[in-house]
Parts: C-alpha cells; structure tokens; sequence
C-alpha cells in the first residue's frame, strides 16, 4: 500500500483540495510550516488564512432542525455525491416510525447496564438537552429529528465512573421498514462511560445520536453496526466534548446493505482530547459510508481520526470523507486524520476524500493522510522470509491492518466477538 | 554438517530503465560453523546476494544455482527457505502494524519446526532471549517493528536468529546504525548462535568495525558483482588500513 493523499479512488477532489505548505507524500505536517508562514504573513499574527472555500467548506453547509432547509437530494450535492441515493429513499422521507407508539414498532431498544448513578428517561420535543448537541447537516437527520417524539435520554450524573459498559442493544425486527431513533447521551461533570449501541437485525433504521460532555468526563461510544445483509442504515452522531475532557466515538460497521453514519464532534472549551475510529469490511453489494467532521471551534484542543476498511467481492463499496475544520478561533489545535483501505479482491471500490480546512496559522499540528491499495509485499516477504507460508502471512498481514481499530475498543469481549466476526468475513474470501 | 554452496549466481532486476544486471557470476561455498564476511563497497550487489538467497520476489536470477545440502534452493519459495534452515537478517526490516511480537515469534517458529512451541518453555526462551539482547519485555506485546529505533529493530532481527535456530544465517549491514554498546550486543548474539547451533554465517558489512566482535575465517571483497579477491582474516585488515580504492581502480594499484 503506498501512501496517496491526493489520488483518491478515481475521485476528482482537486478543486477542493487546500494547498499549503508540508504537503508530503507521507500526508502532511502541517505544524511548523504553518505556524512559521504565520510568522512571516503579511497581515500579522492571527490573519485568518482561507485555505478552502466554495461549497465544499464546512462552514458554508447548511446545518439546523427546518425540513425546508433541506430540499430532497439529487446526488450533485458534496454531501449525497457519492450515496445511492434511490435505495435510501425509505430512510429520508418525513414520515413516522411504521407503527410508533404501537408493540408492531420495527426496531427494538433494551438498555442495559446502567447501574446507581446512571439514569435513563425519555426527552419529547422541546426538553433539554435534547437539541442541545445535535445540529443536523442533512435530511436524513432533520427528518428523523422530527419524527420522534420521545429520545432515549442517559444521563450520567455528576461524578459517576460506570466501570462496566452501558449497552443500548438496537434491534431492527422487519427489513424495508421504516424507524426513526434519537439518543441523547448525558455525561456530567467527572463521569466516566462507555456507552456501546448494537445494531443488529433489520429495518430501515435512521436514528441520531447526540452526545454531551461535560467539564472533565472522559465517554466512549462504540457503535456496531452488526445488521443483516438487507437492513439500511443512516445516522448522524454528534458530540460536544467540555473543558479537560475525553471522547471517543467508534464505528465499527461489518453489516447491511446501506450503513451511512455522519460521526461530528466539536468542543465548548479548551483542553479536551476527542477521537473517532473506524473500522468497516464491505463485501459484494453493500455500500459502507462514513464521514467524519471535526470542528476544531475552540483553542488549545486536540482530535485524532483514523478509519480502516477492507473490501472484498464485486460492487463492495466504501466511501470516507474526513473533514476537519480549524477555525480562526481555534489556536494550539493539535490534529490529524487518516483512512486506509485495503482492497482484497477486484471489482470493489474505496473512495477516501481527506479535507482539511485552516484558517489560523497559530496551531501545534494539522495533518492527514489516505491510502487506498491491496497488500504490501514487503510485510509479506518479511513474514514470508520467516518461515510463514504466503496464505498465513496473508492473514497476519489482513488482520493485523484490522486489529490497530479493535484494539482501540477497551472492552475486551466486544474485542473477542468482533475478531470472530471479521474471521467469519474473512473466510468468504479465503484470507 | 550442512552446505550452502553459490555457484556462478547471476542476478538482474528490473528498473524503469529496464533490465539491470547486478551479480554477475558468484560463486561461494559455506559450511556449517564458518563464518564469511562479505565486504565491499556500496552499489557492488552484497544485498542483492542477500536478498536473492533468501527469495526477495524482485531479483531475478538469471544464471547460476544455490544449493542448500545439494537442494535446489531457487525452486523454494521464501518461506520454504526460512523452514530449510536459512535466515536473512534484514538490513531495513519492515514494520508490521497489528501483529504483535509474540504472535509474530509463534507462528513464525510453529512454520519452521513443522508444530507448535511448547508453551511454558517457548515463553521462557522468548524472555531469556530478549534478556541477553536488552530488548525491553514490553516488546513482546508491540507490533512487529512498529515505532522501533534503527537499533531495536536489529536487536529484534538477532533475536529471531536466536529462536529461530537456521542452519545459516546472512546479516545484511546487521552493523549498520548501530552505536558501540548495540553493536556488541548484537555481535554477542550472532556468536552465540554460531558456537550453540553451529550455524553457517554470511556476514554482509562495508565497514571492518562489525569484524572486531564477529571473527571470520574467509573474508571475500565483492566488486561490480562479483568477488574480486578472497582470502583469511588478514584480508580485512588490509580493507581497514588501505580502503576500496585498489580494487576500484586497478590500473593505479597497479603502479
């Protein structure tokens, strides 16, 4: 696999790609180039630099809780260009949950592990914090915002440390029908939580999440998608991370047909570390897309991103667009993001669109990278070299690309059952 | 008693400007408890003698055997040469994110031997191993490679030579980035394999420094891919004290 930042998947992303000092073929590193082209700029320390604009920039797309404001798409849009939009009509249109309010509802939710300290209630329109975090960027999450009228609300409260996992188990019980789902996550001040939502099953399922943290908690979401092979999936999780603290959001997507899932996070002060990981394996026929944005809206916080994928089968599909926003405001940003696929067999397809806008020069370190490819044969001649046959190597090498994202799940039985799943994958394609 | 015999090897790769010939005829015989120090100046083909020997995909050979007790080791994938009794201790070796050390050292040696390591006493050898190399015990649970200093990694390649137990083992600039203390180490390591295992080496350096720690009893000067002289230990304190130049320039040597 070679590093190639600029090539991406047969996609034009000239046009929209910054161009800035320490571009390297490794990714960029951006820190001291720019900071010193700060130095040496001709307005002063602190001019805004705008290295993007147009459409593109996440500070011009639309974002709030109107349906008007977001017209049905046709495809042309940066945000819909590369989804299939036809099979997710049963997800972006404004109707209710099939059946709400009745036992005939499509998808299932159990809440388990919240223990003394942990509260779970529901939030209707109108209660906060619900709305609180979440600011829809699309019409997937405006129309699923509006169609439901209670949230599944976990508030962790002030000082909780919650050593086991609080499971949100999400079960789709009917294929091609429709369901909408909002959570709203609540950490307090110096709590501590993993929070792990499991889709499994099917339905047409559209749910966001909002997570917020406060001062000096420290929250994971994971989010597996295990669905069936006919189950569509799109969601928007967004997260506010507060003063000192931590976050940490993974995607782990392995089913459906459709899964597209808008992961956001932003800060409300200084001081906080937030990360998002993903890992995603697509095989013939089903479309896997993530996009994540980092809003780097305030100073002196620091965020990592790193997704990897392998395909493997005909049509397989994945698409990763990276964007992350360093805004004027937002000195001592320290900041990177990654995508690597690897690509098993022929006839499958990995888009990865790395966007990085700056306009502070006044920052520790902005960097991103993407690589697109099929196995390196210098990790194989080297396993090869030692002994190992090439159908062993092949798999260290394979599973090894995909273990760098599990071991970043700190509980080890989701751990254990997510390396016997991607085993089960990996057998369709004989690695 | 094993041989490892090289008989007129002819090796070419292929580069943007095509073909390019880089061994071009070597011939080199080793037995079981020798030790050959090839020398020679950068660009004469003593890593494309390595890397050929141990299966790198990209060398082509275009002449000549390689015969491991009268097998034909060319007709062996890379794999299969390590599970004969031949390892390559790399000069830039490859980090491998995801797999730790230990998985790694497990299955490369359950590969070699034909069956798994007992475990208590495979766990044990691993960590005396790593002792006598000053490789920290963390290492075991890092990936292979990953985030090594230059000198790490070559401790880790001697390390592998030590469990892996080959009948000969190429060290490819082994030397090279190491500082003093690393270097003896290292050097400590190859001789303990060689009085242990009495294993074959085929110890690859540009520079004499290596030679103080590992004594050779054949040292052979490589030139434009192909051994230009040969002789005992003498001959590598000629290189100190005289350099390449002779061989590089016969006509002024010849003055």
């Amino acid at each position: 696999m070679t590093e190639t930042p600029e090539k991406v998947a047969g996609v034009e992303v000239g046009e929209r790609r910054i161009s800035i000092p320490g571009f390297t073929e490794e990714g960029e590193n951006l820190a001291a180039e720019t900071n010193s082209a700060a130095d040496h700029s001709h307005g002063g320390l602190g001019e805004s630099k705008n290295v993007t604009s147009g459409a593109g920039s996440r500070t011009n797309r639309h974002i709030g809780f109107d349906l008007s404001g977001f017209p049905d798409p046709t495809g042309r849009e940066e945000e819909w260009r590369f989804t299939p939009l036809k099979k997710l009509a049963g997800v972006l249109s404004d109707v209710a949950t099939d059946g709400a309010g009745t036992d005939r509802e499509p998808v299932e939710y159990q809440v388990s592990g919240a223990v003394e300290g942990v509260e779970v209630s529901t939030l209707g329109h109108g209660e906060s914090p619900r709305g609180a975090v979440l600011q829809p960027a699309d019409r997937a999450a405006v129309v699923a915002y509006k169609n439901v009228d209670d949230a599944l609300h976990i508030k962790v409260t002030e000082g909780t440390e919650v050593a086991e996992p609080i499971r949100v188990d999400i079960t789709g019980k009917a294929a091609g029908v429709r369901a909408n789902s909002h959570l709203v996550v609540e950490a307090e001040p110096n709590t501590k939580a993993v929070i792990v939502l499991e889709h499994r099953g099917s339905a047409d399922y559209n749910g966001n999440v909002e997570v917020k943290i406060a001062d000096g908690a420290s929250v994971s979401v994971i989010s597996l998608q295990r669905w069936d092979h006919d189950a569509v999936h799109v969601g928007q999780h967004d997260a506010e991370v507060g003063k000192d603290a931590k976050y940490k959001h993974v995607a782990v997507t392995l089913g459906g047909k459709i899964v597209r899932l808008n992961t956001n996070f932003r800060y409300a002060a200084e001081g906080a570390r937030a990360e998002m990981y993903g890992l995603y394996f697509a095989d013939a026929g089903q479309h896997i897309e993530h996009r994540t944005f980092v809003d780097h809206n305030s100073p002196r916080n620091s965020s990592d991103v790193l997704y990897k994928g392998a395909l493997q089968g005909e049509t397989a599909r994945t698409v990763w667009v990276g964007d992350v926003l360093i805004r004027k405001e937002a000195e001592g940003t320290d900041s990177y993001e990654k995508n690597q696929n690897l690509v098993l067999t022929d006839g499958a397809r990995a888009d990865s669109v790395p966007n990085l806008e700056i306009e502070t020069g006044l920052i520790d370190g902005a960097g991103h990278a993407s690589s697109t490819g099929r196995f390196d044969d210098n990790h194989l001649f080297y396993l090869m070299s030692r002994g190992i046959p090439e159908d062993i190597a092949r798999q260290l090498v394979v599973r090894g690309f995909m273990n760098e994202i599990i071991q970043k799940i700190e509980v080890s039985s989701i751990r254990e059952s997510l390396a016997e799943d991607l085993e089960r994958e990996l057998r369709i394609s004989g690695h | 008693m094993s041989t490892l015999e090289i008989k007129d090897l002819h090796v070419s790769i292929e580069t943007d400007q095509g073909t390019k010939d880089i061994l071009k005829g070597v011939s080199l015989t080793i037995n079981s408890g020798e030790i050959h120090a090839i020398m020679g100046p950068n660009g004469s083909g003593k890593s494309t003698l390595a890397s050929t020997i141990a299966g790198h995909p990209r060398y082509d050979v275009t002449k000549g055997e390689i015969l491991l007790d009268g097998e034909d080791v060319l007709e062996m994938g890379a794999d299969e040469r390590a599970q004969a009794g031949l390892f390559l201790a790399m000069q830039y070796p490859v980090e491998v994110p995801g797999v730790t050390m230990t998985n790694f050292l497990r299955t490369a040696k359950t590969a070699i031997e034909g069956e798994a390591p007992k475990l208590r006493t495979w766990t044990k050898e691993v960590k005396d191993a790593m002792e006598k190399l000053r490789i920290d015990a963390d290492f075991a649970n890092r990936n292979v490679n990953e985030g090594f200093s230059g000198g790490e990694k070559k401790r880790v390649e001697i390390l592998q030579l030590e469990l892996f137990k080959p009948k000969f083992a190429i060290l490819d600039e082994t030397d090279s980035g190491l500082d003093i203390d690393a270097l003896r180490v290292v050097s400590e390591g190859v001789n303990r394999a060689h009085e242990d295992n009495g294993m074959g080496t085929l110890l690859i350096t540009h520079y004499t420094r290596i030679l103080n720690y590992i004594k050779p009893s054949f040292v052979h000067v490589f030139v434009d891919g192909k051994v230009a002289e040969q002789g005992g230990p003498e001959l590598a304190d000629e290189l100190e004290a005289n350099g390449y130049d002779r061989f590089l320039t016969p006509a002024a040597a010849a003055v």
